[in-house]
């Protein structure tokens, strides 16, 4: 059965789109069809994320106004089968994307893929109503730190209210992502811990992703990092949550530091 | 130990990947975002069909578009599926229309 899912946080640079390519990335890898659709029209990024920038001919606008169909707008993924990508438009308005639009484009590419992601822009504005409103799952991302968690508060908020399936009363599916916990600063006491986000948000958490060094190189070289690198802990993470996603019971492990040989060697200098 | 030779040794930097991706995207988008005009071959790829357009009766279904933007040459792959080109007929209706 199809699934929508929209990957949202309210804030900004929280890791979003990372997470869009990562976990579209893993549901492919583990045989759905998945389709990735950009929503941050004027500031698109996925397409840069997924390595794909160069080949982008027409974007969710086109299809949205006729220009261009689905499959002529679709980004097939070269290194993984069954991803593609629907890229936003740079240079259009943002009102150029309408509620009737984005519906038709929605349910057309329900009837083709296992997952349409849709990659939330930040803030609470029509993008990301849009972006939210046919969503049956929703996967908030959220930094461990007090601005996130209340934009994430806020957004859970809308989950619950705007979206169609609030308005005929069902639930949507809201799992909480943790991403760029930082071990060390979790270890000396300096981070909100899981714990803490998870007793105010009150919702089921779906992974908590390792700040790594790994992300960044895979956005640089245009790879979702579960494709660049499959066996870094980021990259575990991801694909646990994929595996979440689709139903499978995995317990969720809080990332440990990893001592390096020098730390070894300083513990008691520092300590 | 043998994986962090490895990684010691292969591709040690991805920023010179990001930068040359950047160079290459900006300078197709500083050309299109800043005036609302499209770039050279987003313009193209208009005329192009709009001149096949006069011609014959194009299913979209059967357009296929491609384009690969590098950074001395871009390539611009347009496959139109011309349907009966023995029969004169779609032509000329396409043409009043």
């Amino acid at each position: 059965m199809s699934k929508v899912l929209v990957v949202t946080s309210g804030k900004g640079g929280v890791g979003k789109t990372t997470t869009t390519a990562a976990l579209g990335a893993a549901l492919a890898k583990g045989g759905k069809k998945v389709v990735l659709v950009d929503f941050d029209v004027g500031l698109r990024n996925l397409d840069l994320v997924m390595g794909a920038e160069r080949r982008v001919v027409f974007d969710l606008i086109n299809v949205i106004q006729g220009d261009a169909n689905i499959a002529q707008a679709l980004i097939k993924d070269k290194r993984v089968e069954n991803l593609s990508l629907l890229p936003a438009s740079q240079t259009r308005d943002k009102d150029a994307l309408t509620a009737e639009g984005v519906e038709k484009v929605i349910n057309e590419l329900r009837s083709k893929f296992d997952w349409v992601i849709c990659d939330s822009p930040a803030g609470i504005e029509r993008g990301a109503q849009l972006a939210m409103y046919h969503a049956d799952v929703a996967v908030i991302v959220t930094n461990p730190e007090v601005s996130s968690v209340r934009d994430s508060d806020r957004i859970i908020g809308m989950l619950d209210s705007t979206t169609d399936k609030a308005k005929k009363g069902e639930k949507i599916d809201k799992h909480l992502l943790i991403t760029r916990y930082d071990p060390a600063r979790a270890a000396r006491g300096d981070m909100l811990g899981t714990d803490d986000v998870l007793d105010i948000l009150s919702i089921p958490l779906l992974g908590i992703i390792p700040e790594s060094s790994d992300v960044l190189r895979a956005s640089n070289v245009g790879a979702p990092v579960t494709i660049a690198e499959p066996e870094s802990p980021p990259a575990r993470a991801y694909t646990d949550a994929a595996r979440r996603l689709n139903g499978e019971k995995l317990e969720v492990t809080i990332p440990a530091e990893r001592k390096g040989l020098l730390d070894w060697l300083f513990k008691r200098r520092v300590a | 130990m043998s994986s962090f030779l490895s990684s010691f040794f292969k591709k040690r930097s991805s920023a010179p990947i990001a930068r040359d991706r950047l160079q290459i995207l900006l300078a197709h988008e500083r050309i299109s975002v800043g005036d609302g005009k499209d770039d050279l071959l987003a313009q193209l790829h208009r005329e192009i069909m709009e001149v096949i357009k006069r011609h014959v009766a194009i299913d979209q279904d059967k357009v296929q578009i491609k384009l690969d933007r590098q950074a001395n040459c871009s390539l611009l792959e347009i496959d139109v599926e011309v349907p009966g080109l023995t029969d004169k007929k779609p032509a000329v209706a396409a043409q009043k229309a």
